[in-house]
């Protein structure tokens, strides 16, 4: 379809200045993802981490500076690359507890231009037990394997990542490193706030002590 | 398309999800038609002078009812943010929540209308315009709505504040839809309320899914 959009080979951030309210959060910020790569976002509670995955995700405005996105011919239309080329898992994770694990993946995969073949997506973190369960019956950590299965459920390059190892337990956080390997080996791009380290080899962004 | 579709199928079933909500809704249409006729008086001349403008009254406060939640639980539970990374991006998305949710509530009000028009002393060869009116005030109710729904998200007491939002656009749709009953029973020509009434419908249609989606992104930020 629109391959050449949804192919985000760089992320660049330039000088970018972020604030909730009127507390400034963090100024001048530099950093570039290049595919293949991941990084680590950290930094203390309230540092920003959240605010800058979603200004990234374009859900907030920063103060000034720029997030841009570019497939192999250039710069990328900020709009194109969100809506085609990224995924964003956060903690409010969109799912409706009174719909089963079947509907909302199904329906999420579609919205996000998935293909229909969730198979590998259920397997991949256990799910076949679980689809047919509401999502109000699943635990935390179950909640959060089913929407990981999401990014599998609906291939993009980039992912934003909001601590996605929290709730898991260790043999499925040891699954989702291998997730997350094969997806860098693609060509794929992770950006994960976190507070343990990555289980790979990563650059990092450290937004400091916060306040 | 598919995702378009997906979403429609969605929104449908939670609307019915949501503890019967469009039986609720035409539960309170005819429940505050029927309170008229006590208020008034058993007269039926009476009745049947005020009976359209009434009708449209309550159908627009009935239509209010579930469009308050139409944008709170997906911005509550994150799903409104997901929704701008599809590829329809977030004007479609509140285009078709605004669809599905007017053939969800405002279909079955519709089919309601006629018998509240006869219960309150209407003709019943006025039905079918009646429905027809009731049918294409609630597409612009439910487009309307949505913006106030939309400019409500965060707010304490949203319910109360997208009444207060809304309900001065929707005077229009009443004024038009009650003018063509109106108009038939008195043997006017109906046709050009209709008119207005469907080219108002069908403007918040076009228009309000633009104000939508900027209201629920200045809601996210």
């Amino acid at each position: 379809m629109t391959d050449h959009a949804t192919n985000i080979r760089l992320l660049a951030i330039n000088d970018l200045t972020v604030a909730r309210g009127d507390r400034r959060l963090f100024a001048g910020l530099k950093a570039q993802l290049a595919q293949g790569e991941a990084m680590a976002l950290t930094g203390a509670n309230g540092a920003g981490k959240t605010s800058l995955l979603r200004v990234i995700a374009g859900m907030i405005r920063p103060v000034s500076g720029e997030v841009r996105f570019e497939n192999e011919t250039g710069p990328l239309e900020a709009d194109a690359a969100r809506s085609e080329g990224l995924h964003l898992l956060a903690h409010l994770d969109g799912l409706k507890p009174g719909r089963t694990a079947r509907e909302e993946l199904d329906f999420w995969a579609r919205w996000m231009g998935g293909e229909g073949d969730l198979s590998r997506a259920i397997e991949t973190f256990s799910l076949s037990p679980l689809m047919d369960l509401e999502v109000r019956k699943l635990s935390a950590g179950q909640r959060r394997r089913l929407a990981l299965a999401r990014l599998l459920a609906a291939p993009r390059k980039l992912w934003l990542l909001d601590e996605p190892m929290a709730p898991l337990d260790a043999a499925m956080r040891a699954r989702f490193a291998e997730v997350m390997k094969a997806h860098l080996a693609e060509g794929g791009l992770i950006l994960a706030a976190v507070h343990d380290p990555l289980p790979m080899t990563t650059g990092s962004l450290d937004l400091g002590a916060g306040r | 398309m598919k995702a378009i579709l997906a979403l429609f199928r969605r929104e449908l079933a939670l609307a019915y999800g949501r503890g019967g909500g469009p039986l609720l809704a035409c539960g309170f249409y005819a429940g505050v038609a029927v309170l008229l006729p006590l208020a008034e008086g058993p007269d039926p001349k009476r009745l049947a002078a005020v009976a359209p403008g009434a009708a449209f009254a309550a159908l627009a406060l009935a239509s209010l009812l579930s469009l308050e939640r139409l944008f709170e639980r997906d911005f509550e539970d994150g799903a409104l943010d997901l929704l701008t990374l599809g590829s329809p991006g977030l004007a479609a998305a509140a285009a078709v929540k605004c669809l599905a949710q007017w053939l969800a509530t405002g279909a079955p009000l519709a089919a309601t209308a006629p018998a509240v028009a006869i219960a309150l002393g209407g003709a019943p060869d006025l039905s079918p315009l009646v429905f027809l009116t009731s049918l294409l005030a609630g597409l612009g109710f439910n487009f309307i709505g949505g913006i106030g729904a939309a400019l409500a998200l965060g707010a304490r007491r949203g319910g109360v504040l997208v009444a207060v939002i809304v309900l001065p656009l929707f005077t229009p749709l009443v004024v038009f839809g009650a003018g063509a009953v109106d108009a038939l029973s008195t043997g006017l020509d109906w046709k050009p309320a209709l008119a207005l009434l469907a080219a108002y419908s069908l403007c918040a249609t076009a228009l309000a899914p633009f104000a939508m989606s900027a209201a629920c992104r200045n809601a996210m930020s």
